[in-house]
Parts: structure tokens; sequence; C-alpha cells
């Protein structure tokens, strides 16, 4: 063994068996096995310093509290090391491909957030003086304008604070639009077979029913099915356009002329506006209403789940129709119209306590000024580029669900070509991860048995596609070679194998719980000084 | 581009992998109709430079709450947040990643959202929490949808202390599910009122306390109440840094608790994004909205965690879900689970009895300015008597004082027009006190 002049070894060692090796602690490395701060921390621990308060409050009788709440707390060391352990654990858009078809995982700009923190956004109460608060209303009304002017539609709704609350709002404005043309019996919502799940809740939530509409071979909305569902009984129908299988729906103008006909509104899923925007114009196909996933198109984080921010564009039809509170211009400067009366008799009312995600406004706005028209519309090409060549490469080895023409800005495979391995959709994820992928969206659209929806985003080089195809090339080769166990028992390299949800949902643990302590007397006492 | 990465030549060569003579192809079945050729008339893009320039200049034409005395709450709080907890939620492994379907590469968010889950059971003192809500107001909407749904009852009774932006929101809801909402005239200290307006169609009673005017509420006897005729009580808090002091939720007979959760961790961003809290005993948990994250394990057994229940969600059950949420705030969550391990349950505590201290000086140093104080029994927000409250905080604004929120900006049609809202936190001083005594009192002598 080569060694320095004091003993240390300086070569990589003998080595001995890697594989299967186990740690003693639990942990992987550098990869800590985390307790649950309820664990780690003490309910006489804290990370902050307070002044001492001059008053009690003896003034509030027994309403004050006297059992314990059941915290724990962790000094700043520790608090610091709990959450970056437990952030080790994650895939990050940050650290490689995120390729989640229907959710456009991009690139999130530093500036956004830095302009995001500007103390006249940040910490501008929601209800202080509109006069105070000029620069923000300034800040809606453009968002407003480049939301209005790229989707070529003459109102917004901002309030709503994610996509599905968008498609509530959208709604409920088309509920509100028939009970003022005494439509009020149009109680139908039709929805094609492969939209999100939102869209049929969204529908069910407000009271409408939901009737499927078929799809044809080549993945679009049956247009004569669609006419033979329309009638004087349908209040809309919600269209996700380009589709959740990754195309754009040709037909959609006449989609938009025959329902629009039967006097129903067409309410557009704006969730893949990633792939048309600076294209194409929602406004120029017909549609009434749709929802803008700014954390999707407009790049504000996800955030592991949230928030997102889902405003609504409405023709003229619609936009009378729109929630309180709304931006207007009157001739000294800019006014927040926040009680649905007089001039807004006819709004439907209120999606949300105040003005809707005007952190998210920030970003998005940040985001579309750095692209300007030319580059939002480079956006839609490149992320149209980067899913057909995904789909062009990746067909090699795996079957894509419409192989015929271009698809927009995900590629959609289904499982044919795993018959006969005894590997799964599912299987073939998880072993995407020990490649060090996230998965692509699976089994959704349902109308793709085993679907694999992959979106790859603009803001992927050609180098990361290209590992990324080779990756899963290999895994496919794999797979038909035989090499089940590679499959079938991933990850093997995760942070964790693979989760047994049955048993998280049948007997569910939603909380630690402590045992409830009596609230002693030295904690007592602690507590009340 | 520096947010694009492709380079005209990866470009050339792509195409030609795919097998297409230029981009058009690709967009081909896009009707020509509807294909824009030009470019739009939005400017064109720009550098980190130009860009920080127009936002810093707009931010610029705001007055940050932290900028001189500030005196409004109504549902949203200035509260110092540590340094930290920005510092950790700008991480990219929590920034820039997405809802945890995979949860073997999602361990880090779904372990906060097990943490934040057992936070808001504990401050509630209700058995169970979801992930969270979008905000206070869209959980209190839910929570009333799922009292019609767990009671199969149609009416619901908002006291008069509620939020109007919470009424409003509810009844907005509460209206497309052809649901009833009663709700009381506005009152400063009349919760309890709802209990005369209780009976055996009743599916919830919805109450606030601290309510919209400051009042803390003993809503035992409500609870008793609506329990007695089947009914459900909702309990809403906007000020979540309460329940470091008053009983919880739970223990004065709540079913579901819902809440706004900006407070803990979270700035005020003129209002959005927030992080709606919501609990509820473990018996109704299969009617609860949102996502829920359960404890598991993996296959060698070792513990993990996993969203769950999603059979109620509408991924899975579609129109027959129990909400069309699709998200919760998860960021916002972080923030709070972060800041609330750093406060511990002392921490919580002291930032309470702060909060309250602050608006016992604040109540008591108007009261000697002779300005009367409506709100009996406050928390850390009181209401007070101000002829023509509107324009008395213009008018303070010339003095660089924010004082408050009038009423009448909520609730213009409740005739309560001399109805001023002040709330105090640890951020308000001692000077911003005097300073706004001072004030009122000089407006009241003109």
């Amino acid at each position: 063994m080569t060694m320095n002049n004091v003993g240390r070894p300086t070569g990589p060692g003998a080595g001995g068996a890697t594989a299967g090796h186990a740690s003693l602690t639990g942990g992987r490395g550098l990869l800590q096995d985390e307790p649950l701060l309820f664990e780690l921390g003490g309910w006489d621990k804290t990370g902050v310093d307070f002044d001492s308060a001059e008053h009690d409050a003896s003034d509030l009788g027994d309403l004050v509290r006297t059992a314990a709440i059941g915290l724990a707390g962790l000094s700043e060391p520790e608090t610091m090391r709990h959450y970056v352990r437990l952030s080790q654990k994650n895939h990050a858009i940050d650290l490689a491909l995120y390729p989640l078809g229907s959710c456009t995982m991009k690139h999130n700009p530093r500036l956004n957030e830095k302009m995001a923190r500007l103390a006249g956004f940040a910490d501008l109460h929601p209800l202080a003086p509109v006069s105070t608060a000029q620069g923000a209303l300034e800040l809606i009304d453009r968002l407003a304008h480049w939301l209005k002017t790229l989707t070529g539609m003459p109102a917004v709704a901002m309030t709503p604070k994610a996509g599905a609350h968008g498609e509530l709002c959208g709604l409920l404005c088309i509920k509100a639009a028939h009970e003022a043309a005494g439509q009020g019996h149009r109680r139908t919502v039709l929805v094609p077979t492969s939209a999100h799940g939102t869209n049929p809740a969204t529908a069910a939530f407000v009271g409408y029913s939901v009737t499927e509409i078929a799809q044809t071979a080549d993945g679009r909305v049956d247009l004569a099915d669609l006419e033979a569902k329309l009638g004087d009984h349908v209040a809309a129908i919600m269209v996700t356009n380009p589709n959740t299988c990754g195309l754009f729906e040709r037909d959609v103008i006449e989609i938009a002329r025959i329902s629009h006909a039967h006097g129903a509104y067409f309410y557009c899923d704006g969730a893949n506006f990633n792939a048309i925007v600076g294209r194409v114009r929602p406004g120029d196909l017909g549609v009434d209403a749709m929802h803008i996933n700014l954390h999707k198109t407009f790049s504000t984080p996800h955030g592991g789940g949230g928030p997102g921010a889902g405003p609504v564009v409405l023709s003229e039809a619609l936009a009378k129709f729109a929630p309180a509170p709304w931006v207007v211009h009157d001739g000294t400067g800019l006014k927040l119209v926040e009680e649905a009366a007089g001039e807004a008799a006819q709004a439907f009312g209120r999606m949300c306590a105040f003005q809707g995600q005007m952190g998210m406004f920030v970003r998005a706005y940040a985001y579309m000024r750095s692209h300007g028209a030319d580059g939002l519309r480079q956006v839609a090409e490149d992320a149209v580029l980067n899913a057909n060549y995904i789909k062009a490469r990746l067909s090699a080895e795996m079957t894509p669900a419409f192989p015929d023409g271009p698809c927009m800005h995900e590629a959609l495979f289904d499982d044919s070509w795993l018959e006969g391995t005894g590997i799964t959709t599912l299987d073939f994820a998880k072993a995407m991860i020990d490649e060090g992928f996230h998965p692509m969206t699976m089994y959704f659209p349902l109308v793709v048995h085993g679907a694999m929806l992959i979106e790859p985003t603009e803001t992927e080089p050609k180098r990361e596609l290209d590992r990324f195809c080779d990756a899963l090339l290999a895994l496919a080769r794999a797979a038909k070679a035989g090499d089940a166990a590679r499959f079938t028992g991933a990850p093997y390299l995760a942070p964790l194998r693979r989760l047994d949800e049955t048993l998280a949902a049948r007997k569910p643990k939603l909380t630690w719980r402590p045992d409830p302590p009596a609230l002693s007397e030295e904690r007592a006492q602690v507590l009340a000084s | 581009m520096r947010y694009l990465p492709l380079t005209p030549d990866d470009r050339a060569q792509m195409l030609s992998v795919i097998g297409a003579p230029d981009i058009e192809a690709l967009f081909a079945d896009v009707p020509s109709a509807a294909r824009v050729t030009e470019l739009f008339n939005l400017p064109l893009h720009a550098g980190e430079l130009e860009v920080e320039r127009e936002l810093v200049s707009l931010a610029a034409r705001n007055r940050p709450a932290g900028a001189g005395p500030f005196f409004c709450g109504a549902g949203a709080y200035r509260h110092h947040v540590p340094a930290s907890v920005d510092h950790i939620i700008q991480r990219s492994e929590f920034l820039t990643s997405y809802t945890p379907y995979q949860p073997e590469i999602a361990q880090g968010t779904l372990q906060v959202l097990f943490e934040f889950q057992s936070q808001v059971a504990a401050l509630t003192g209700l058995d169970v929490a979801n992930a969270s809500m979008y905000d206070g107001s869209t959980a209190c909407a839910e929570a009333v949808m799922m009292a019609k749904r767990v009671t199969r009852r149609e009416k619901a009774i908002l006291s008069g202390g509620v939020h109007p932006h919470y009424a409003a929101v509810t009844q907005t809801i509460a209206h497309a599910e052809g649901m009833e909402i009663v709700r009381q005239k506005a009152a400063i200290d009349a919760e309890a009122d709802v209990i005369a307006a209780i009976d055996s169609t009743v599916a919830c009673v919805v109450v606030q306390t601290p309510n919209v005017f400051g009042v803390v509420t003993d809503v035992t006897r409500i609870a008793e109440a609506a329990h007695a005729a089947g009914a459900l009580l909702i309990v809403v808090t906007t000020e979540a840094v309460s329940f470091g002091l008053l009983k919880s939720p739970s223990e004065r007979g709540a079913d579901i608790a819902v809440a706004e959760g900006q407070s803990i961790g979270n700035a005020l961003n003129y209002g959005g994004p927030y992080v709606g809290l919501f609990a509820c005993r473990e018996k109704l948990v299969r009617q609860m909205p949102g996502r829920l994250c359960g404890e598991t394990v993996d296959a060698d057994g070792r513990r993990g965690y996993v969203l769950t229940l999603s059979t109620r969600e509408q991924h899975i059950r579609r129109e027959k879900a129990t909400s069309n949420i699709c998200t919760n705030s998860g960021l916002c969550a972080l923030a709070f689970t972060i800041h609330l391990s750093l406060l511990g349950e002392v921490g919580l505590r002291q930032l309470a009895a702060l909060n309250h201290s602050r608006a016992r000086d604040m109540a008591g140093a108007l009261k000697s300015a002779g300005v009367e104080v409506l709100t009996p029994r406050f928390f850390n927000e009181i209401a007070v008597r101000v002829p023509d409250a509107s324009a008395a905080v213009e008018a303070l604004l010339a003095d660089g004082i924010v004082a408050g929120v009038p009423y009448s900006r909520l609730d213009p049609h409740a005739g309560l027009d001399d109805v001023l809202l002040l709330a105090a936190t640890e951020t308000t001083t001692s000077e911003d006190i005097t300073a706004l005594a001072a004030a009122l009192k000089r407006r009241a002598g003109r």
C-alpha cells in the first residue's frame, strides 16, 4: 500500500465488497438518517431570543392556555442541520432533469427570488392604504397586460391561487354568465377522457355533472362524439390544449365553434401553455376562459408542491363576472376594487382573502421581462424541440403512444414495449431513480396503458437530454434482456427503498403523537417565567 | 438568452435527429389561422440589470410595513422571521422540487410535511391536520363544504365576527355548491349569537376567535349547542401566534379548526402566498380536503413518509373527489415549520405573550389619549372607535403612521364606518404606540 511519511495511506486502498455494504448507524455516507423534529427537539429549547413581556395575560382569565401545546424546539444550529439534512433527500430541478409530464419543471431564475424579497413587495401588507401600494398595483397591472397580450384575451382574473383554483374561478364565471342569461338549467360539463383529474373534480365542486367525450385513435377530441353530447343542458366544455397526450388539438377552432353554437362556453385548461406561448393566442382559438399556471409556464418555483398561482384570462362575455378584487386606473392613480358592488355588481364573489399570489406575480413578471416577446417565443420552440428530440431518440427502444407526427412540449409513451418482460411502468420509473433521474409522469393520461409522459422543458441543455436518453435506452435494453430484478426491486440506491403505500393508507399515521404529558410543576414554572 | 441553453448548432443537430426540416414542422398541427408569425407587441428580452432596475423602481413606490409606525392586521400580520428560515427555504432541494410523487427521492419534503401536520395538530389540539391549504379563507370555505359532506346538511351559520373576506370566499363556494350560508350581522362581541340560529338543519357553525375585531371568545357553549343539534363547530383563527397564549380550538369543542398560518414564517407579500392550516378530529379524516402525508416503511423496513389517503383526491376520484385541490402551499408550509421549530414550545409562548403585552400597551395608550377601545378581551388586535376611520387612516399617513385598517374597507355596508382595527406585534415599538396615540388625540382635538 502507498503511504505518505506519517503513515497515511494515499491510494484508494485494497477495497472490499461495496455492494450491499451497510453502515453501522443507518445513514449512507453523507446522507444522514434524520429523526423527526419531535425526537430531536425539546419543549424547553428554542432558537429565538425575545424581550420578556411587560404585561401578563391576567386580563384574559381562563381563556389562557394551561396545557402544553406539544411543540418541540431547536436551537439555530440544530435547525440548520435538521432541515439541510432533510433537503438532501430530495430531487430538485437544480440537480437534474425533472421530466414530469404536464408539470413543466423548468429552471427557476434566482433573480426572481431576489425581486420578490424586495421590502417594497415582501413587507407590504395586503390592506395597506392603496396610496402606499401603488407600485404593487402597477406590477399587477403590467403582469395582467402581458397575460392578456400573450393569450389574446381581453380580461384576466388575477386572484386564483393555483391552477385548480383558476379552473374553479373560470367555471364560476361561466356559471354566473349562464345564470345571468336565464341559462341556469345548463348543468353539464363535457370533459375529454384524457383530462387532468382537476377538470371533472372542479366541475363537480361547482355543482355540475360531468360527461366524458371520447378520444380519437390519434389522441384528439372526437368531434362527432362532442357534437352528439352537446345540447341545451351543456354549460361548458373543458379541453386542455395542447392536450395531456402532448398533442395540439388540430380541430380546436371547430371545437369552439360548435360548442358556442350550442350555447356552451369553452374552458381551456392552460396547464400546457408553455408549448405555444408567443406562437398561438388562445383568444384566436375561441377560448372563453383559461387559467395560466404561473408556476409552470412562467417559472415560479414549485417549492415541493406549492404555492402555485392560477390567473384566469377571460373573454368579453365572461369578463364582467370576474371575482373581486381587481385593479383599475382612475384619474389619479391605481385603485383596488375590493367589493363586488356598484360598478362590480355582476362579479360572482371572491376567491381568496386578498389580492392573490403577489409573491408569484413578482417572480412571473421578472421572468417575462427577462425573456421578452422574442424569448418567450423561443421558450415554446425549444420546449417543443426538446420533447421531439426525446421522442425521436427513445423511440429506438420504447413505443410512443402516438408515433405519427410531432408532439408538442411532451412525449408520451405506452408500455407495450415492456410486454413479456414482467416489468411495469412503475418498476421502470423506480429504476430511473437509481440512475439519478426523477421519473416521468406515470399512468397519466388514463387513456394510454402504462403511460409514461416526459416533459423536458426548454431549460435543458442538449448534453443533459442525451445523458437522460442514454440512461433510459440502456435501461430499456436491460429490461428487454431479462434483467428484471434491476427494476422490480428498484430503487436500490435512493435514500429509501420502495415505500409501502398500502400500509400508509390502511393504518393512517398522520401526526407524531407524544404521550400527552400533564404540565409538570417545573415546566409550568419555566413557561410562566 | 441566459435561461435557454440550446445553441443554434444544437437546434440544427436535434432537428436532424428528429428528421424535421425546421422548427415550423414541429408546429404542423397548429391550424394556420391560429399561428402568430410576428412577435407580440411586448418589449424584447432584457438583462438582469435592466429587469432589476424596473422592479426596484416599482418596489420603491410601495411603503414597506417596516418603514415606520404600522398597525395593520385584519388577517395578515407583520412578525419578525428569523434569517435562517428564508435561507433554508431557498435551498434548491426545497425551492425547485415538485410535489413528492416519488417518495423515495422526496423524503425531505415529505418528512417536513409530516412535521408540519404534527405541529398544526398540536397548535389546534386536534387529532389530524392536512399538508396545508392556499390560505385561511379558502381553508374556511373547504371546512364548510366538508361539514356538508359529513352531516349531509346544507346550511351553515357564520358569526358576525368572521373576517368579511373569509365570509365572502365561503359564500362564493357555498353558493356554487347549492349550500345556504346564514351570515350574522357584523358585531364586535357577539359570537354567541349564533346559538339562537342553530337547528337540526344546520351542518356547521363558523366562529372566529380572536375575531376580526380582535375579540377572544370562549366558544365552549357554542360547541355544546352545535353538537346538541348534530352540527359541527368550525373555529377560524387568522393570527396563528395566538395559539401560543390562548386555549386551543379543540379544548373549546371545535370539530374542525382552520387558520391563516402566514404569521409564522411568512412575509406579508401583499396578500400571498400564504398558508392555510386545516385540522380536524380523527373520525372525520376521510372527508378532509387536500393532501395528507403519512408514515409508513420502505422495502427494508425503514421508516419513511408518503402522500396518503389519496383516494379522496381529484387525480384518483376525479368528479367524486372531496375537493378539486391539486396542490398545497408547500414552501410556505416549510417556512412555517422551520420558524415554529426555532420557536418551539417556549419560544411560541414567549412570542405570544409579547404580542399580547404590546397590544395591552397600545390599548392603554389609546385609552389615555381618549380613544374608545371597543374590544373587551383581545390577543394582539383591537377595534377602536374613530369617527370616519377611513379618513383618519389617510390623515395619519401624513404623519408617517399607517394606522390600521378601517373596518369599512372589509365590509362597506355594515354601518361601522367609525371602527378602526389595530394590531400590535413584537415588531411594534413603544415609540410607535406613542406616536399613534398622539396622532389620534390630535385628530380628535381638531
